[in-house]
């Protein structure tokens, strides 16, 4: 479903990814851990086409999204281009990111209307389904200021959700919430990713989360994957130096 | 009519010339409610299109804010009326009074527009960019929205600062408020009453329209 191949991106003289090449399945839940500037989200960032690659290429559903075919040669991406191929993902943010001039109604049918070109009344009835999902079908005409952080992450999810995508992108989605809105979510995601068979992935620090919700842990450390395994063997006997100091500082903290 | 009264204030001159003066405020308005509307408009379209900094383009807007403002708006006045003409294009004063105040306070408004859409989360265009919402769409659903609450406050205080310049066009012969009371003063040769009133309508208009401004300033720290 995503292949990245020999991925690099640099933020100036700092290099964040390095000949980074990886796949995942369709319906995998991939979750990427690692210590802070190992490079995970902009991992995501570079999916959702926030960043552009510096060099390498990144497909989704087997079709270029930082590039495209022209002739026979490949060329950076354009505008357009882009965001055909983007509206097969998703992404939910850490900081929720919900529209505050919108009421939640508003932030879910943006979209699928504007977007997807869904009538009025189909956007609704997603919305309202999607909203009953997440437990808040009855905070449909609130606005997002009046919810609490929790609350504003499930109807980002709903948001998300809303486009039917195909890839779920999942930015350290619980770590702005407070600390007894956190199961909540993350039972949330356990319970969309049973149901479904979206691709998702994941970046937490939630490692009870990582264990449970994923086919697959990969960890960062310097801008590349140093250890890529099932979370039985990651969480247990990781290979790596590194992957065992990481999650030792993480589960101790 | 009471020209050769020498007491320092007529009362009955000061009433009799109040019509004219009115009549001349009505123009005063018009000219700064159509000179704010080109100012609020296309200082919108200056901030839009250089936020996309395009080549080219962005340095020809850059190179003309600069230009509008380091002269002096009469400079520009003056250009407009006595200059455009030689090239062809000639603008009643009226017209020229809109344009020339309009596209100065253009290159504010536009200052004003960017801090705006600039303290708008950068959270929101990625959520926006995310859902693959078109770029007009991002403008008109998502920041602009966000946007133009916060600098409502900012426009209000140059709209009245604008209707305080409209007095240079009598310039060009625009019969504003001055103008008109100047030329009362000059057929009568009382000056206190026409400058007297003239000033008192400003003030009358110019103190309400800036409360309502402070008001919604306040309004808007408190959201």
């Amino acid at each position: 479903m995503i292949t990245f191949d020999a991925v690099e991106k640099r933020f100036g003289d700092n290099v964040v990814l390095r000949e980074l090449s990886f796949d995942v399945a369709p319906g995998e839940h991939v979750t990427l851990i690692g210590p802070s500037g190992s490079g995970k989200t902009t991992i995501l960032r570079l999916l959702m086409t926030l960043e552009k690659v510096n060099s390498g290429t990144i497909s989704v559903a087997g079709r270029y999204l930082s590039h495209m075919v022209k002739g026979d040669k490949l060329v950076p991406s354009d505008e357009k281009y882009c965001r055909e191929v983007r509206m097969r993902i998703g992404m939910v943010f850490q900081q929720f990111n919900l529209f505050p001039n919108m009421t939640v109604r508003g932030n879910l049918i943006e979209a699928p209307t504007r977007v997807l070109g869904l009538s009025k009344d189909e956007a609704n009835a997603r919305a309202q389904d999607l909203l009953d999902l997440v437990g808040l079908g009855e905070k449909i005409d609130a606005h997002p200021t009046q919810l609490s952080g929790g609350q504003q992450q499930r109807v980002a999810i709903a948001r998300a959700l809303a486009m039917r995508p195909d890839v779920l992108l999942l930015d350290e989605v619980t770590s702005a919430l407070d600390p007894e809105l956190v199961a909540g979510v993350l039972k949330l995601l356990r319970d969309i990713g049973e149901s479904t068979d979206i691709t998702i992935l994941c970046v937490t620090h939630e490692m009870g989360f990582a264990r449970d919700f994923s086919d697959r842990v990969m960890m960062f450390d310097g801008g590349r994957v140093i250890e890529d395994a099932p979370p039985e063997k990651i969480f247990s006997d990781p290979d790596h130096r590194r992957t065992q100091d990481f999650l030792q500082a993480v589960l101790n903290h | 009519m009471a020209a050769g009264s020498t007491s320092l204030w007529d009362w009955d001159y000061a009433f009799s010339i109040i019509p004219d003066l009115l009549k001349a405020l009505l123009t005063t308005i018009e000219i700064t409610v159509l000179g704010s509307a080109v100012a609020f408009v296309l200082g919108l379209v200056i901030a839009v299109v250089r936020r996309a900094r395009i080549p080219v383009v962005d340095q020809v807007l850059w190179a003309l804010v600069e230009v509008i403002r380091s002269t002096p708006l009469l400079v520009q006045i003056f250009f407009l009326f006595f200059v455009l003409p030689r090239f062809g294009l000639t603008l009643s004063a009226f017209v020229v009074g809109v344009t020339a105040l309009g596209v100065h306070y253009a290159t504010y408004t536009s200052e004003v527009y960017r801090a705006g859409i600039d303290a708008v989360p950068k959270g929101q265009w990625e959520a926006a960019t995310a859902l693959s919402l078109p770029r007009s769409r991002v403008w008109t659903g998502v920041i602009l929205p966000q946007a133009i609450p916060r600098v409502l406050p900012a426009l209000g205080n140059y709209a009245i600062s604008m209707f305080k310049e409209v007095p240079l066009l009598l310039a060009i012969g625009v019969v504003e408020v001055v103008n008109a009371g100047r030329e009362l003063g000059s057929e009568t040769f009382r000056f206190t009453e026409p400058y007297t009133i003239a000033g008192v309508l400003f003030l009358v208009l110019s103190y309400p329209a800036s409360m309502l401004v402070r008001r919604l300033e306040r309004r808007a720290a408190v959201r």
